[in-house]
């Protein structure tokens, strides 16, 4: 991983290649990662790709959190890996809930990085978040038509109540 | 008819007797010669992997492949909707094909018929008790699975787990290795139409059962893996049986290859097929045994070392080519690297405890209980509140048998996690089986979904 | 001369009730069979109720509980353990069913081994439908009978939900041996042998919640229904519950309307 001086170094560059892309930075359990504007975040994995002393070109792995009750409330986490140093950096985008009937957008990476985009798809059916240009975006894992965004943290677990004795008479014809 | 003749002349297989005799492990493991074999011209589809999906889905079938316009008037496409019950999917996995005769146009998975909300219901569970949850995502790899959560909580933790468990974590990681890859072998045999594969794959699998079962008390789902080490001490005669297992079972694989290598239906079906090149599965996301085959040297028990593996002795298999037969090859002799670690582990075995000393995360040993009592506060708080975790993120990648297996954890302080999330290999590997596949047959398409080696379990978590 | 026999079967009906004159009935019927007197609807009716149902009967059963083809439905883990029942250690084969068809067409048998998500359930509906009667319903794991430990809104809680389950198959994922002998308890019932329930071992009948004879409530199931409800009803309200709220404790079971059985496949559900 780069460490935290190697962070700020990255951090410096890519201010001056792409001015406020980076709104943060943090390094915590040997990891890196950078809090990125979702406007620019296909400059900043291009820049992460291009530039010479960087060569993150392997996008491990995209998912969103949902960092309810904090604000910003989504996240987006691409997980980028240097294959020849072996060294992985995190860059993150966070989303406002634009709240009511609106869903939270965000650019799609999925014509420069084709590994996003079985996992756009996922991160739009489980949080709700609209990846703008996307060829193909509807839901993967859930039916298609399917209501509710499941892994948002206010959606309900689901499932039926386990029966126990002392709790027989509140789901009454239970036995039926 | 011209191209008729050129497709034929593609069709025959290039000699390369070099791949036929059995090599060193970490040599290249496929002769130079493969690049002629059939599906490798531009009529076949190749340039398609070039182009983006979006150009791909929107424009006609005959412009995206660029077919002779004199094939429209003579054949017309079919969609075949394959599964999601079908003997040859691997689980519950529904394609769509687009088939022009028998020529697979354009591929379109539809999965999430397993999914079942696995990440969203750890939310709702201590950390202890996620375990047998995250289990079950990739039923063939559960001890996999487990060490990628136990392995990003104690990360987060800063807990260091004693030497012993980290070598009875990777015999047992290790055997469910060679498991996943016997099952793996045992049912794509089946696909291709070795049937009598599949019977001594899985007599083979209950051996390591059998041990499994020995050490941990369930044959599948083992929950063995705790937060700072391991659940219990293997009992007195496993080591024992576990070399004799080591000792015996290399013979079995030479067994397995004396039945399929020199067969000349199963090398006529898995050479050359299903090629895709190094960068186009590393643009995809593709890791694990199908990047190995195609020639990226990249596998995180070396190049990342975690647990104890760099103790170890052991080789990586590459491919050159990247088709169907050296991915039969490299996981062959992944299963040969598999038996030498377990042979060097189970020999070096350190002695000590098998979990933590830190009270407040590590259940104390009951012996304890009756004797002290923090012993049994502690107790008492871990299970039923459980250890809290600080507020936190971590991804922690290890090497599963189909590829990189990251585990995401947040975490707000309290103890339950706030968001679990698995980078699931097969999940990303089968966005390759696209271009795997066009171009090709559809007895091809199954094929390439055997060496791919999907397991829906992780796909749809 | 003409010998005058009195045409006694007239006047007896041939399913009688009273027990006693049972047998004096079938006596009957027997001396008119061997005499030759016995023609057209009543002589069928006979042949079937002697011959067909204990014979017959008996000889079809047996076929078909030892030639199941299973339509493996392979979900998830527990598909893994249902192949090696396939594999020579735990062999399914002993048993006579080794022919796992892919097709729902030619399969007896649907062993649902793992978990039923949502958008799996109408396709598993769907499925069972296309097989072909007479068919069994084999549910693997504790998450195809209930849900498993996947309480959640993806999973259906339990292939009850959607489908007729004959045999729930506990445990996660169950042990081939246990599969092995869910399959052979099916295999008893599909033989119309009743005897497997643990109500005929421990002599428990009187405890279900249903009447046993359809349409009738026994006494002692209404004797024991009104006490339960005395004990009920004098424990107070419940604590869970929010205080004065009153409870609708269930009465007995009301006078339920005849549902026409089917005597093979409800023989052996006697849970």
């Amino acid at each position: 991983m780069p460490d935290a001086p190697g962070l700020e170094l990255i951090r410096a560059d890519l201010n001056e290649a792409h001015p406020d892309a980076i709104t943060g930075s943090y390094f915590e359990y040997g990891q890196a990662c950078l809090i990125c504007d979702p406007a620019k975040i296909r400059d900043v994995l291009a820049w992460l790709r291009d530039t010479p002393g960087q060569e993150y070109t392997f996008l491990a792995s995209v998912h969103g959190v949902d960092y309810l009750p904090a604000e910003p409330r989504f996240g987006v986490h691409y997980e980028l890996l240097n294959m020849a140093r072996v060294e992985r950096i995190r860059v993150r985008a966070d989303l406002d809930d634009p709240g009511h009937d609106k869903l939270p957008e965000i650019p799609t990476v999925s014509d420069e990085w084709p590994t996003a985009d079985h996992q756009e798809r996922e991160v739009y059916d489980f949080f709700g978040i609209v990846f703008t240009g996307h060829p193909d975006l509807r839901r993967i894992l859930m039916p298609e038509d399917y209501v509710g965004w499941p892994q948002r943290r206010d959606f309900p677990m689901g499932g039926e109540p386990v029966i126990f004795t002392n709790t027989e008479r509140d789901v009454p014809g239970w036995y039926a | 008819m011209s191209d008729v003749e050129e497709r034929l002349r593609d069709d025959e297989p290039a000699e390369d007797e070099s791949s036929r005799t059995s090599r060193p492990s970490g040599a290249p493991l496929n002769g130079a010669g493969n690049e002629n074999t059939r599906g490798s011209s531009p009529a076949h589809g190749r340039d398609i992997v070039a182009r983006s999906s979006a150009e791909v889905i929107g424009t006609s079938v005959i412009e995206r492949t660029g077919a002779d316009e004199s094939l429209e008037m003579e054949q017309e496409l079919m969609t075949v909707n394959l599964g999601p019950h079908h003997p040859a999917t691997h689980g519950v996995l529904r394609l769509l094909v687009s088939l022009q005769g028998e020529t697979v146009i354009d591929l379109k998975p539809i999965m999430g018929y397993v999914h079942t909300g696995i990440e969203k219901n750890c939310e709702d569970k201590s950390y202890w008790k996620a375990i047998p949850f995250v289990e079950r995502m990739d039923y063939l790899s559960y001890f996999f699975n487990m060490q990628a959560f136990v392995g990003c909580v104690e990360k987060m933790l800063d807990l260091e787990i004693p030497p012993r468990a980290k070598y009875l974590r990777v015999i047992h990681m290790e055997l469910n290795r060679l498991h996943s890859h016997l099952v793996w072998l045992g049912t794509s045999a089946l696909d291709l139409g070795a049937m009598s594969m599949f019977f001594y794959c899985f007599r083979d699998r209950d051996r390591i059962l059998d041990l499994f079962e020995m050490s941990t008390g369930q044959r599948m789902h083992t929950r063995y893996f705790q937060v700072g080490g391991v659940f219990e001490d293997i009992p007195v005669g496993f080591e024992r049986k576990v070399k004799a297992f080591t000792q015996e079972f290399p013979t079995r694989i030479d067994q397995f290859e004396a039945l399929l290598t020199k067969n000349e239906i199963f090398l006529q079906r898995t050479k050359g097929v299903g090629i895709v090149d190094r960068e186009r599965l590393k643009q995809l996301g593709v890791t694990g045994p199908l990047l190995r085959a195609a020639g990226e040297p990249w596998d995180l028990r070396k190049v990342d070392p975690y647990l104890a593996y760099e103790d170890f002795d052991f080789d990586i298999p590459i491919g050159t080519v990247g088709d169907g037969w050296d991915r039969f090859r490299c996981r062959i002799q992944e299963m040969r690297e598999s038996v030498r670690i377990i042979e060097q582990a189970i020999d070096g075995l350190p002695e000590g405890p098998v979990l933590a000393d830190d009270r407040k995360i590590v259940l104390p040993p009951r012996h304890e209980l009756s004797t002290s009592m923090e012993a049994l506060i502690h107790h008492f708080k871990l299970v039923t509140e459980g250890f809290r975790v600080p507020p936190g993120e971590c991804y922690y990648p290890i090497e599963s048998p189909r590829g990189e297996l990251g585990c995401f954890i947040l975490a707000d302080g309290s103890a339950k996690p706030a968001r679990v999330h698995f980078r699931d290999p097969s999940f990303v590997n089968l966005q390759s089986l696209r271009d795997m596949c066009v171009g090709e047959y559809i007895a091809d398409m199954i094929q390439n979904l055997a060496m791919l080696d999907p397991i829906l379990g992780g796909i749809d978590r | 001369m003409e010998v005058k026999r009195e045409k006694i079967r007239a006047s007896l009906p041939l399913d009688e009730p009273d027990p006693n004159k049972a047998l004096h009935v079938r006596q009957v019927r027997a001396r008119d069979l061997l005499r030759g007197d016995i023609e057209g609807v009543d002589l069928e009716k006979v042949v079937e109720e002697a011959v067909l149902t204990t014979r017959l009967d008996k000889v079809l059963n047996w076929g078909r509980a030892n030639a199941v083809f299973p339509a493996t439905f392979g979900l998830a883990c527990c598909a893994i353990e249902m192949m090696s029942v396939v594999s020579p250690r735990y062999d399914i084969a002993r048993f006579g069913a080794e022919a796992m068809r892919a097709s729902p067409r030619q399969a007896d048998m649907l062993i649902l081994s793992g978990r039923v998500s949502i958008k799996m359930a109408p396709v598993v509906r769907r499925l069972y439908d296309q097989m072909l009667e007479p068919k069994w319903v084999v549910s693997m794991g504790a998450c195809s009978s209930s849900g498993g430990m996947f309480s959640n809104y993806a999973v259906v809680q339990g292939a009850d939900k959607f489908l007729p389950v004959d045999i729930h198959v506990p445990g996660c994922p169950p042990r081939p041996e246990a599969l092995l002998y869910g399959f052979n308890k099916l295999q008893r019932m599909i033989r119309g042998n009743p005897d497997i329930g643990w109500r005929t071992r421990y002599s428990a009948h009187g405890t279900e919640e249903w009447a046993r004879d359809l349409g009738k409530v026994t006494d002692e199931a209404r004797d024991a229904y009104a006490a339960a409800r005395d004990i009920a009803e004098a424990a107070g309200p419940p604590v869970s519950g929010s205080p004065g709220t009153p409870v609708d404790v269930p009465g007995p079971p009301q006078e339920r309307v005849a549902v026409p059985s089917k005597p093979e496949r409800d023989a052996g559900r006697f849970i």
